[in-house]
């Protein structure tokens, strides 16, 4: 693989920006993720925010919901383009494992991510 | 009550409709009302994915919507009806009369259309689609979240 895989991160509000955000701040790592809100969007303009933050490259995207106005245009998406693959339900724990773990597929990758970020979700003991 | 929301939206399925209005209505039905939704299945997947399993969504077309209506209403249970633009609801309005509210809940910006309110956009031929909407006897207000105030078409349109 030539370059690194992209990961968009589609979401509601903020939500992306501060995963960015936060991504950077503990791995300094500021290149790999792109947010993409959908605030003020209807569906032709988030298919825009979408190609114009994916960039004609292989990509994950990480869906906030499994649901909603991101949700179905990330699929969307992805239907139209080659080399994209959809993940929901993003938090933290499966970005920080993407970002050092993108010289794989988009499919892998987004196994890998759903992996990752299940594995965080937990009751931890008191 | 059984269709307690006309709503146009152009984003259709999503958080604020199945969230922010299904749960407090205590909404079990949703009609899609879209002609070219009606006719592709991904498209319908894609929209039943947004919706938890005790939600039906019904997809239907502008035709196929004025027909059934009468019987929706007579539903037992809560409804919710969605269109995704001015026409689409001006097309119900005209085949049928029985929508006689409907809320602006979503038309977002792009070209050629003026800010109204931080959630409808609309351009001056849409504005005065709105007003024949009203002078024919719909009551249209513009209301986002069940929380938030309807706002009266004079005060956007």
């Amino acid at each position: 693989m030539s370059e690194p895989l992209r990961g968009v991160i589609v979401s509601h509000s903020g939500v992306a920006q501060a995963l960015v955000s936060a991504v950077a701040l503990i791995t300094g790592i500021e290149s790999a993720l792109v947010p993409v809100s959908n605030e003020g969007c209807d569906n032709d303009a988030l298919g825009e925010r979408l190609r114009q933050a994916v960039g004609e490259r292989p990509a994950v995207l990480f869906v906030d919901l499994p649901g909603g106005s991101c949700l179905t245009n990330s699929i969307r998406y992805a239907k139209q383009h080659a080399d994209i693959a959809v993940v929901t339900g993003v938090n933290l724990a499966m970005l920080l494992d993407f970002v050092f773990n993108r010289e794989i597929s988009p499919a892998e990758a987004a196994r890998r991510a759903v992996d990752a970020g299940a594995k965080a979700i937990r009751v931890t003991a008191a | 009550m059984s269709i307690a929301l006309f709503r146009i939206d152009d984003r259709l399925i999503h958080g604020q409709v199945v969230v922010g209005w299904g749960q407090p209505l205590d909404c079990t039905f949703i009609v899609l009302v879209d002609d070219e939704v009606r006719e592709s299945d991904w498209e319908q997947d894609l929209y039943r994915m947004g919706v938890p399993p005790h939600i039906e969504i019904i997809f239907a077309s502008v035709n196929e919507a004025a027909e059934r209506l009468p019987a929706w209403e007579t539903d037992p249970r809560v409804g919710i009806l969605l269109v995704p633009d001015i026409d689409t609801a001006a097309a119900l309005v005209g085949k049928s009369d029985r929508v006689k509210r409907l809320n602006v809940g979503g038309i977002h910006h792009r070209a050629g259309r003026t800010e109204r309110l931080r959630f409808v956009y609309l351009t001056d031929e849409e504005r005065a689609k709105l007003r024949q909407l009203a002078a024919a006897g719909v009551d249209v207000t513009a209301q986002d979240v069940p929380t938030a105030r309807p706002v009266p078409l004079g005060e956007f349109a």
